[in-house]
């Protein structure tokens, strides 16, 4: 049965909030051990869990190599999945004339054996589940992770590196488009978290490298420096898009409100699925718990939003009324709109489909 | 026809899109199958709500709005059969949301297999991120890493002809077999296996508990002459709809509702196409396509062979960020009629990307968003133009074989402002040659009907009859060798009530015949210069047209379409095509 929630009129919420309840789900690839416990306090690069994560394997043939059957292969081999190897560990041999040695190439586990060859996962390392966001161990996920918890100021982004960090964010901006430049880098910001309006600059975008920065948060970033910014080495997050827009102004706000306050750049890449989205969390104290963010809205009178499109694209304004039947566009499409009132005071018609609730 | 020779009466089709969510309801009217209504609503596969069936339920509230009907009682079923002016008599489903798959193709061969087994991954929503085969240098554990690395959501295994050798086969299963044993057990893919039946016991046996789902079906090459994709096809489209039902909430009770026949929406559009050249036993082909924001799909039949393609890198969402891996900038540029920088353009497709449900509110928007439906459209169908049948009539190489009719769909054309901005973005990306129909689909009928003519195969048949799509154009698009400015055809339309119109077309020219729809009239063409229309270099012929929207249009600007290399005379070449069919 399905459940009954009106979707026609709701839309997804961006989160950009100065006081929630922050609480993420941290999971390993695959399973491993979580080494937290309840209620333990951890910052972002903290590791949660971790897995022994194979990131080679190497297969020894030994029927093919000795020029024997299968079944008399497996006579041979006397490892079972499992068993560790060193390196040059005899896996097989053969006596008589015709004597030949088997041995593993480099230290391993047995993970399969079978039709007489033997698989070997080599390389091994732990992979390291580190916590991304600064907080409170809520719940342990057996096996998987852990679920964290923070209160703080949330903003979410759409565009992450995949990197984390931590550190003092310093504003580079003054105005919520200023862009960010390689002449206004110096040493007194290395280890910092930067936060610029624009780019459209390669060399600044490696002049935070050089520093180095410990994160960088970005308005909006030209698209032709999206691969030069999943190469830098620390994490990046773009809050509004692609082109040369700035900030939208809420986030805006709520950064400066915040500069010189530790921040966690959570570079995670945008993913429309899962939900994943790249984020900026800055911990703050509270008396009491705030609540959860919301994750739709309706669209009602008085609704915050962010216009997506052009004309008015990254712009804040108040959804004052939904208009009635269809709206012709400028385009010509004729489209469900709203009315929202700018920041400038100026009320415009935008397709409702067009608007994201900020919230 | 009379009602008691239907088959089932009412019938009632969910899409499940990657963007909107749409119920169809098909009854009965006056003793002919009717489309009624339709309802839509924002699909909520994704996050937040990661669940289809939110969508689906509030698509059908919609409609049950729309028609005064209920077709969901207080607990939320379905009402099946239609009782007491209540419910449906049948149920189908098609879906297209989710995100890609990640396809990993095993074959023996590069000219044999493996181009199957890729034909075959094009025929539904899926990127293929690895191939394993013979010819692959890579040793087995490197193949095996590469697996677990990429950890593809399905392996299609190809390879062998019926009852041919084994060993080469069975060694890249045994492969396969441990990559999904050492995958964690949630990660494990669906494979499908279409090779060489001999092996199909072994496959089973080997396989069935390192996967999530294991299809076998029939070898796509029974012998290394004969290809075979449709039994292919159709195991892929279960393993499809079984693969989303374990991903998606909501989708496990869309299929019961649906009998268990869920079906991908691209395979629903194949299916439909080729049920009407079957049907209509044209010399010429049947063409479909569909640019959505999950893919672009292109279903193409000449006499009952289907070729499918669906593309999601070509769809106008989340694909466009990586579009430019397929295609240059100034190929999009060139369909530009306003001034827009290459940078703008390239920013755009990444904006489009993380908000594929938006509108262009803009003229400039507009107009970037259709230059991107006709490339992406132009890249498609020129990608599945190369598996198209052998029984493909094609005027020349290189160019658009003959198709009779072209039905289009997909918002981005059958809801643009103006229906001659539709015809400009469908002559310019599919540039038909000969006489042609445009029909638009404006409701998205085509992957309902495909569903439905599982169910009953007259309700399709008359729903396309019924005038519920939208004849858009009669195309003539004659091919010369004739420098521009040169006179290649004349026309004469003979109207029912005797007038005429005459018309001598040149070369680079681009004509509108009014006829509007529910009339029809007698074409007569004359090509010059020998100019040809399809009847062959210089051959003339007439033939009834029926009245479309946009009337009879001469497109004589030349196959392939060519630009000045002026951009501000392109411009305006641009500007004056769309005016001269209406603006």
């Amino acid at each position: 049965m399905f459940a009954p929630v009106s979707t026609s009129s709701t839309t997804t919420v961006a989160h950009i909030l100065p006081l929630t309840t922050i609480q993420r789900e941290r999971l390993l690839p695959v399973p491993g051990r979580v080494v937290v416990r309840i209620s333990q306090k951890v910052t972002p690069l903290d590791v949660i869990a971790e897995a022994n994560y194979g990131q080679e394997h190497a297969l020894l043939d030994v029927a093919s190599e000795m020029g024997i059957s299968e079944a008399a292969a497996e006579d041979l081999i006397h490892l079972r999945t499992g068993d560790r190897v060193e390196e040059n560990q005899v896996i097989a041999t053969r006596g008589g004339l015709s004597r030949k040695t088997i041995r593993a190439p480099r230290n391993g586990r047995v993970v399969a054996v079978g039709g007489g060859r033997l698989l070997l996962e080599v390389g091994e390392g732990t992979y390291e589940l580190r916590a991304g966001m600064p907080g409170i161990v809520t719940r342990l996920i057996p096996e998987r992770g852990a679920e964290i918890t923070v209160n703080g100021a949330l903003i979410q982004g759409v565009w992450g590196n995949g990197r984390v960090d931590i550190g003092l964010m310093l504003p580079l901006l003054s105005a919520p488009d200023e862009p960010l430049v390689a002449s206004r880098m110096d040493v007194s910001l290395r280890g910092s978290i930067l936060l610029a309006g624009a780019c459209n600059d390669a060399d600044a975008l490696r002049a935070a490298g050089d520093l180095p920065v410990r994160g960088l948060i970005l308005g909006s970033i030209s698209s032709d420096l999206l691969s030069l910014a999943m190469q830098v080495r620390y994490p990046l997050v773009v809050l509004d898009g692609f082109g040369n827009r700035g900030m939208n102004s809420a986030a805006y706000k709520l950064l400066i409100t915040n500069a010189r306050r530790e921040v966690t750049v959570n570079g995670e890449p945008f993913n429309r699925f899962t939900g994943a989205a790249p984020e900026i969390i800055i911990p703050l104290p509270v008396a009491q718990q705030p609540p959860m963010p919301q994750a739709v809205a309706a669209f009602t009178p008085g609704l915050q939003v962010r216009l997506l499109r052009a004309p008015h694209v990254g712009e804040i304004g108040t959804l004052v009324r939904l208009l009635p039947g269809l709206t012709v566009m400028p385009s010509g499409l004729r489209v469900p709109a709203g009315e929202v009132r700018l920041e400038s005071g100026a009320g415009v018609a935008v397709p409702l489909v067009n608007l994201e609730c900020l919230g | 026809m009379p009602t008691s020779m239907v088959e089932t009466e009412s019938l009632l089709a969910v899409d499940v899109g990657a963007s909107t969510t749409r119920a169809t309801l098909f009854d009965v009217v006056e003793g002919y199958y009717r489309f009624i209504a339709s309802g839509q609503a924002m699909t909520t596969a994704s996050a937040p709500f990661k669940n289809a069936g939110e969508g689906v339920h509030q698509a059908i509230e919609n409609l049950q709005t729309i028609t005064g009907r209920r077709f969901l009682d207080a607990d939320l079923h379905l009402i099946v059969p239609y009782q007491a002016g209540s419910g449906v008599d049948a149920f189908a489903a098609t879906i297209s949301a989710g995100p890609t798959l990640k396809t990993a193709v095993v074959g023996l061969l590069l000219d044999v297999s493996f181009k199957s087994a890729h034909r075959l991954a094009r025929t539904t929503y899926s990127r293929v991120v690895d191939t394993i085969g013979m010819n692959d240098r890579r040793k087995p554990e490197e193949q095996i890493d590469s697996l677990l690395h990429l950890r593809p959501d399905l392996i299609l295994i190809a390879g062998g002809t019926d009852g041919g050798a084994t060993r080469s086969m069975q060694k890249l299963l045994e492969t396969i077999g441990l990559a999904c044993y050492l995958l964690p057990a949630d990660k494990r893919p669906a494979v499908l296996f279409v090779g060489n039946q001999k092996l199909a016991a072994e496959v089973k046996t080997s396989l069935q508990s390192f996967t999530s789902s294991l299809t076998i079906g029939a070898n796509l090459r029974p012998t290394l002459e004969i290809e075979d994709l449709l039994p292919a096809q159709r195991s892929l489209a279960d393993l499809y709809a079984t693969i989303r039902r374990s991903q998606i909430g909501g989708v496990e009770e869309l299929n019961a509702w649906a009998g268990g026949n869920l079906m991908p929406t691209a395979h629903a559009q194949g299916r439909i196409i080729r049920f009407l050249s079957q049907v209509y036993d044209s010399r010429k082909g049947i063409l479909g396509i569909d640019i959505g924001a999950s893919a672009a799909t292109v279903a193409a039949a000449f006499g009952g062979e289907l070729t499918l393609g669906v593309y999601p890198q070509f769809g106008l969402g989340e694909g466009l960020a990586g579009l430019l891996g397929y295609t240059k900038i100034e190929d999009i540029l060139r369909w530009l009629a306003l001034d827009i920088p290459a940078d703008v353009v390239q920013d755009y497709l990444h904006q489009k990307s993380l908000y594929p449900t938006t509108l262009p509110a803009t003229a400039e928007d507009l107009a970037l968003e259709q230059a991107l439906t006709r490339q992406t459209l132009y890249l498609a169908l020129n990608a599945t133009s190369k598996d198209f049948s052998q029984h493909t009539q094609w005027l020349a190489p290189g160019m658009t074989p003959f198709f009779e009719p072209i039905l289009a769909a997909g918002s981005a054309i059958t809801n643009a402002p103006t229906l001659g901005q539709s015809l400009m973005i469908l002559l310019d990306a599919i540039q038909p040659v000969g006489v042609t129909t445009l029909i638009l689909d404006q409701n998205n009928l085509l992957p309902a009907l495909g569903a439905a003519a599982n169910l009953n195969s007259i309700l399709p048949i008359q729903v396309l009859e019924s005038g519920a799509f939208l004849g858009l154009a009669s195309v003539v698009a004659p091919v010369a060798a004739a420098q521009p400015g040169t006179p290649i055809l004349r026309v004469r339309l003979v109207y029912k009530n005797g007038n005429e119109s005459r018309l001598e077309v040149k070369q680079g020219a681009l004509e509108v015949l009014p006829l509007p729809s529910g009339q029809s009239g007698r074409l007569f063409l004359e090509p010059l210069h020998r100019a040809d229309v399809g009847f062959g270099a210089g051959r003339g012929g007439n033939m009834t047209v029926s009245g479309t929207a946009l009337g009879v249009v001469i497109d004589a600007r030349g196959r392939p379409l060519r630009f000045p290399a002026d951009h501000g005379q392109r411009r305006e070449l641009l500007k004056k095509w769309l005016w001269t069919v209406g603006g």
